[in-house]
């Protein structure tokens, strides 16, 4: 088989990339898929996950309460065709992966447990101990070595999409152990890379998290959808940004501050019982819990540490048992990086930048704009997650997407003729970038490390929990200075062999597009709505910006925000209510 | 390298530059683990040596007393006692180390819970104490 | 406590060398550091040109696995406290080719993983409208640990028997394939039993243990192996005496 060419060509081996793989495989047995990635599949960010997935299973609860959990927990900004149709087949995808092996907790009578999470009105959370994503993915990788039609491009970094024809045709990608740069051209394309986490200085996300399939479809000339809806994950360790689960909360875990009171109370999210209520108190929505811990901050009730302003979670009243049973990760993790005991000591935690709701614009079908361009995942924005995400949202989210883009790419694919023949032209045009730019420049004097400290504080204080017009614009400014100094950049690396100083570069100018338009979504978006809070626009505006915002690049290669409909089917916009 | 486009990549097992390192013949004296693991192997060659002396014992037993009394002569001259008691060393460490290793291979459940690794450690201890004790008061009763 | 500590790395370039050399770098040291914050510090600000695989940095992705002071361990879980005074020596995980500094080549591995056949073997698929598979807790205990297994590869680098015997298919996939052996929804216990019973599985190992002592997430994959050697052995006596006997 010619390893340069494929029928579906699947970017990103994670949830989403490795499900769509399948989702291939299965419906036309007869293409061939395969599965590009910078990094081994098992080593995606996925793995990371730890809470749980949603899926309608209990008897008391119904499609209708999950879509309007999401809907609502979205601010309004899901669009609520694509939410249906998500929570419609939420529980079949879970299922499909329980019968793959998924290691699912279960109940003492053998069925599948689930735990209530936050924003959610009743139980539907899946869950396997609290490394839900980490069996998810590892269940999802060995399930793909069943299957011959999918061959694995391991260790590949893909620089471009090949367009031509209005048609999405494949990419050009770095084999990075040998430095050999291949053009691997397909019928059709899966972007599923992620997000962009690292663009920010505090993350939970993984060092590959760069937006390199954001910002390669935007580069293409397809548009990327509410990039201003950056997800602060309310408990993250401070110094590493290591993520501690919601799970902690769901059992029952406390938000205190520096005098010991859950100080959730204050802002309109319920009373404190002892037993968790779901949508209430720290079951209440990520982004509402991590705008307490800011206002917090500014009464001066929050703790001062090496490393900036923290809280504390408390899970000491959970108990050994529990805590080793369904939290033992949270404990490890504790134990290891910050060296307390979460059995007998509070854990400090502060929001850090943890999901992009924004994305690759697709429709329900995974599908961009550029034809021949498919995306999925946390990559893409359908949008169900509208302007905040629920969690447990989006494991469930790679598997439903991940599969309705494997099948629509697969079935444009079958359409297609073969590849054009200027691709290879453009192939040679990008290898020759890639050699003057970056391996045999000479000269330059801007470093890596420099220019990514600087974008990681723009990004900061720019676009933080809270944002204003002129820091904004700054923001913006600065960041287009910085664009232009990357192109003064100089490597200490020029071998061909394995060059992660090369990748970095690349990285970096993903995340420096990515940000632009982060910053200027935010710029133009004069509203608050879930997790874009603007202090100069405090208020909702469904006249103005009931919209999705889509970040394009014009002709002449600037930035173009425009904005386009949500879908409303059968909930009209309400007010978030939580605590209640 | 890297100057071909569209060529196939390929990932041999041989690829001449990486380096692959050549593992020594000293291997085993790397870490305490692994020269206490050639040791615990080692132990074997004086299982075998006991079972050719008791192999020895038996034929000289079949070959009536005389024979047998020179065997008995041997086995009190220096060099033996001084053998046997190495062996006898030896094949105790063996033991130990086989049994401390037996929780590993065998995973007994009962009504769902894992047995205790201790228990069946124990178990064994327990058996080997019951045989060596028969086998004591047996010989004693003569 | 000491303001910097000594890190010395293996480097490998393969266009200009024909084999590993130790490069030694002072690194500022802090208490929270961990070997890969030093590593990134290296590459961020002393030299770019040091190549090394990583991603999570909390100890789950099983990316950074690498030998520190001659033992294999997940870089981003190793504290360089625990290595004062210094020089910490960071090389390359063993018995894998190394193609750049510390990266090694793991196509051996991924080829074995797949040779075990490590998803749900099942003689009839129960259709997705019948639900879920009852699995009870207990039934999930049975499997659970071996589960854990991040693929990181410090076993590989810690078994001498996969240094001596490159075909040795290794501590993880053998876990691996134990893995879904005793997971109460998969029947392919026979199919595997047949693959790990050759030449190159389970009878390779000798119970040296290594690979149990590093792993970081306790899979125990030594003990896999003596049991999954037990289950093998039990079943070729039962097929000696009851030749007919359905398998």
């Amino acid at each position: 088989m010619d390893l340069s060419t494929c029928d579906v060509l699947v970017v990103g081996g994670g949830g989403a990339g490795l499900r769509g793989a399948i989702a291939v495989a299965e419906t036309h047995p007869r293409l061939r898929v395969g599965v590009i990635s910078k990094v081994y599949p098992m080593r995606s960010h996925t793995v990371s996950a730890e809470g749980g997935a949603a899926a309608v299973i209990k008897a008391e609860d119904s499609l209708d309460e999950h879509a309007y959990d999401t809907i609502s927990g979205g601010d309004w900004l899901s669009d609520q065709d694509a939410v249906e149709a998500f929570v419609r087949e939420a529980p079949e995808e879970m299922l499909r992966l329980e019968h793959w092996g998924c290691p699912w907790n279960r109940e003492p009578d053998g069925r599948i447990a689930v735990r209530p999470f936050g924003g959610m009105k009743i139980e539907r959370t899946w869950f396997a101990a609290d490394k839900t994503g980490f069996h998810l993915l590892h269940t999802l990788f060995q399930t793909t070595l069943k299957y011959d039609a999918i061959q694995r491009y391991d260790e590949f970094f893909v620089t471009k999409l090949l367009v031509d024809d209005g048609r999405c045709q494949g990419v050009v990608a770095i084999e990075l152990a040998s430095g050999q740069i291949q053009a691997i051209t397909a019928k059709a394309v899966i972007l599923c890379t992620g997000g962009c986490g690292k663009v920010f200085p505090f993350t939970t996300n993984a060092n590959i998290k760069n937006g390199d399939g954001m910002a390669l479809a935007y580069r293409a000339g397809a548009p990327l959808k509410d990039m201003e809806f950056v997800q602060y994950h309310p408990t993250g360790l401070p110094f590493t940004g290591i993520l501690i689960t919601e799970a902690a909360r769901a059992e029952g875990g406390w938000l205190l501050n520096k005098d010991g009171y859950r100080y959730l109370q204050d802002y309109d999210l319920g009373k404190p019982t002892p037993k968790p209520v779901l949508r209430s108190m720290e079951l209440g929505p990520r982004d509402r819990l991590s705008q307490c811990f800011v206002k917090e901050q500014d009464k001066g009730r929050t703790l001062q540490g090496p490393y900036g302003h923290y809280v504390h979670l408390d899970i000491r009243h959970l108990g050994e048992k529990v805590i080793d049973t369904k939290l033992p990760f949270v404990r490890e993790l504790c134990l290891k990086y910050v060296g307390i005991d979460p059995v007998k000591e509070l854990i400090p935690v502060r929001p850090v930048v943890h999901y992009m709701m924004g994305g690759v614009h697709t429709d329900i079908n995974g599908a961009t704009p550029l034809r021949g361009l498919y995306a999925a995942g946390e990559a893409a924005c359908v949008s169900i997650n509208g302007s905040n995400r629920l969690g447990s949202n989006s494991l469930t989210e790679i598997l439903v997407f991940g599969a309705r883009a494997g099948q629509s790419a697969a079935a444009f694919a079958a359409e297609q003729p073969g590849p054009s023949p200027s691709l290879g032209a453009q192939a040679h045009d990008e290898h020759r970038r890639l050699e003057e730019t970056f391996l045999r420049k000479n000269g330059g004097k801007e470093r890596i490390a420099t220019l990514r400290a600087e974008m990681h504080q723009i990004m900061e204080e720019s676009a933080g929990i809270y944002r204003t017009e002129t820091v904004l614009k700054d923001g913006a400014g600065k960041l287009k200075r910085l664009q232009e100094r990357f192109q003064d950049l100089s490597l200490d690396d020029n071998s061909y062999t394995f060059n992660t100083e090369l990748t970095a570069a690349l990285e970096l100018s993903y995340m420096l597009d990515v940000a632009q338009t982060i910053i200027q979504s935010a710029l133009e978006r004069r509203e608050s709505r879930g997790s874009h809070q603007r202090t100069d626009h405090p208020q909702r505006d469904d006249e103005r910006f009931l919209a999705h915002s889509l970040a394009s690049r014009a002709e002449d290669g600037s930035l173009r925000i425009e904005y386009g409909p949500v879908t409303i089917t059968r909930w009209p916009p309400g007010k978030r209510v939580y605590g209640r | 390298m890297g100057r071909q486009v569209s060529a196939e990549p390929h990932y041999t097992l041989y690829h001449p530059r990486w380096y692959r390192r050549p593992v020594s013949v000293w291997w085993w004296l790397q870490n305490r683990a692994y020269t206490g693991f050639v040791l615990r192997e080692l132990t074997s060659v004086f299982v075998a040596f006991f079972a050719l002396v008791y192999l020895w014992q038996l034929r000289a037993l079949v070959h009536g007393p005389d024979a047998y009394g020179q065997f008995l002569a041997r086995m009190r001259s220096p060099l033996f006692l001084t053998l046997n008691t190495v062996a006898f060393l030896f094949v105790l460490v063996h033991s130990i180390t086989w049994f401390n290793l037996t929780p590993k291979a065998m995973v007994l459940r009962l009504s769902g819970k894992r047995v205790p690794d201790w228990v069946i450690l124990g178990l064994h201890y327990a058996a080997w104490l019951v045989l060596s004790a028969a086998v004591v008061f047996v010989l004693l009763r003569r | 406590m000491p303001s910097t500590v000594a890190l010395a790395v293996a480097r490998y370039r393969p266009e200009r060398e024909s084999e590993p050399t130790l490069q030694t770098y002072e690194i500022p040291f802090r208490k929270d550091w961990v070997v890969l914050d030093a590593l990134n510090h290296v590459k961020d600000e002393l030299d770019g040109s040091l190549s090394f695989r990583w991603s999570c940095r909390m100890g789950v992705c099983g990316s950074c696995g690498m030998k520190v002071n001659g033992t294999p361990k997940l870089t981003c879980a190793t504290f360089l406290s625990d290595y004062l005074p210094g020089p910490i020596r960071v090389e390359p995980l063993d018995y894998f080719p190394v193609v750049r500094d510390l990266v090694v080549d793991l196509t051996d591995f991924v080829r074995k993983l797949q040779q075990v056949k490590p998803w749900i073997i099942r003689k009839e698929e129960k259709p997705l409208s019948e639900g879920e598979y009852l699995q009870t807790p207990d039934q999930l205990d049975a499997y659970k640990q071996f589960s854990m297994c991040i693929n990181c590869l410090l076993c590989y680098s810690a078994c001498p028997i996969y240094g001596l015997e490159p075909g040795f298919i290794g501590p993880a996939a053998i876990a691996l394939a134990q893995r879904y052996n005793m997971d109460s929804r998969d029947q392919g216990a026979a199919e595997r039993l047949k693959i790990v019973s050759e030449h190159d599985g389970i009878w390779q190992c000798t119970f040296v243990g290594e690979c149990t002592k590093v792993c970081p997430k306790h899979v125990d994959p030594a003990g896999a192996i003596q049991q999954y050697k037990l289950t093998g052995a039990t079943e070729w006596v039962k097929s000696l005496l009851l030749p007919w006997g359905a398998r």
